[in-house]
């Protein structure tokens, strides 16, 4: 709100986007938004067609409530902003019916609960109503891509080993139609997979993170005496 | 068997809330820490859920008599948060004994997809369509709620006690625990006729 004058540096629009993807993942980092994460995923485009449809909602709503950060009482806030999520939700909903009725029965109860995703409230009322547009959609944007990579993956884990395909081409040679591993598109395997995937993508993340923070330590610290036993005293704290 | 009978025992079993359609999983994970906070936050569904099955059975007959059903989740979402609104001023008049208990959670229910889930199924998916069987089915989902709430939160109080992997604390850990619950709920299956 302050930033009015200001004027938006190249790094106010890519880290929206890029924490929305990694750092504040909102399936994995966040844990939001896990019904539909669990209910869905029985199969790799289910994913697909959900994460876009709570991308657009994101991308739309975060838009609005930023534009109307200053207009909308403090007060009234929450019925505000859970009725703009609520336009955009039956907008997609009504789309998905029109052009996708596939998608629209396999998706069923969860499209008009996109309304009560938690993603949405969350990022609406901690990113947008506190930020200026551009980065706001940049958010929505990233936050939707986490969530579309996180839940498809999900589905493409339990629709491999549940009914051994790939986005519905048979690909697995020991599970196949005939044959399914049911416990993994049962409610069951779902909670297991999403368990075991959250730890293995936050260790990833951060084994990730601390070489980057490593190396940007030799890059800075090459230059110094200062800087080479700072160096020393991370990589004896590493072994450790 | 009558039909409200049916709607009983696969809202708290068979069909549970939780556990096999995984509505209303955010409080399932964020607010079974304790038994009594649990069973608070349930308690609080499964009246909510009650009341809204009701109103919102109504006013879906409205919408259809006015042809503009495509407005369900709209309608249907404000009036739950004004129905929670009204009801935590309602209580905190009233029985403020209650309110002390459940007034923090009153207002978690409005973003708790299991309310909207079931005033949605309520008009979509039941057999025979009343006021009656919307209410039954509100609250048998409740009370499935409540159950599946209860039993997490003794496993997690248990589970501060046990030595879990560095990476498994919090949340997977909770996850997998819920696997393991779902598949014991699985064997409910059995019982549908």
């Amino acid at each position: 709100m302050s930033g009015k004058t200001e004027k938006l540096t190249f790094k106010d629009i890519t880290s929206p986007l890029t924490n929305g993807i990694i750092n504040n993942n909102a399936t994995f980092r966040l844990v939001l938004g896990t019904c539909p994460t669990l209910a869905i995923t029985t199969s790799a485009s289910n994913g697909i067609g959900m994460g876009l449809s709570v991308l657009f909602v994101l991308v739309c709503a975060n838009a609005i409530v930023s534009l109307l950060r200053n207009v909308i009482p403090r007060k009234v806030r929450i019925p505000a902003y859970i009725l703009i999520i609520a336009t955009f939700s039956t907008i997609v909903e009504m789309v998905v019916r029109a052009f996708l009725p596939d998608l629209y029965d396999k998706l069923g109860l969860f499209l008009p609960l996109i309304v009560v995703n938690c993603i949405l409230l969350a990022r609406v009322e901690s990113f947008a109503s506190l930020n200026r547009v551009i980065p706001s959609i940049m958010d929505g944007i990233g936050i939707g891509l986490g969530f579309t990579f996180s839940i498809t993956l999900m589905g493409i884990f339990r629709e491999f080993l549940g009914a051994g395909s790939f986005f519905g081409i048979p690909i697995n040679p020991i599970i196949t139609a005939e044959l399914p591993m049911t416990f993994f598109i049962l409610p069951a395997g779902g909670f297991m997979v999403y368990g075991l995937l959250m730890v293995v993508f936050n260790s990833v993340v951060d084994k990730i993170q601390k070489f980057l923070d490593n190396r940007r330590q030799v890059n800075s610290g090459a230059k110094s005496i200062k800087g080479r036993i700072s160096l020393a005293e991370t990589e004896t704290q590493g072994g450790k | 068997m009558p039909y409200w009978l049916y709607l009983v025992i696969g809202g708290i079993f068979i069909n549970n809330f939780v556990l096999s359609r995984f509505l209303g999983i955010c409080p399932f994970l964020g607010v079974s820490k304790k038994t009594e906070t649990a069973l608070g936050m349930g308690l609080a569904v499964i009246f909510v859920m009650g009341m809204t099955s009701i109103i919102t059975f109504g006013l879906n007959l409205l919408l259809k008599e006015l042809n503009i059903e495509y407005l369900q989740t709209i309608v249907f979402i404000l009036v739950i948060a004004a129905l929670i609104q009204l009801i935590e001023i309602v209580i905190k008049r009233f029985a403020p004994s209650l309110y002390t208990s459940l007034g923090v959670y009153l207002p978690l229910i409005t973003t708790n997809c299991a309310v909207l889930g079931v005033a949605i199924m309520n008009v979509t998916e039941l057999a025979t369509q009343n006021i009656f069987t919307s209410f039954v089915n509100g609250i048998s989902s409740g009370i499935g709620f409540t159950l599946a709430l209860l039993i997490m939160a003794g496993i997690r109080e248990k589970l501060e006690y046990s030595e879990i992997p560095e990476r498994f604390k919090g949340f997977p850990i909770t996850l997998i625990t819920a696997s393991i619950m779902a598949m014991a709920f699985t064997a409910f299956a059995g019982l549908s006729f």
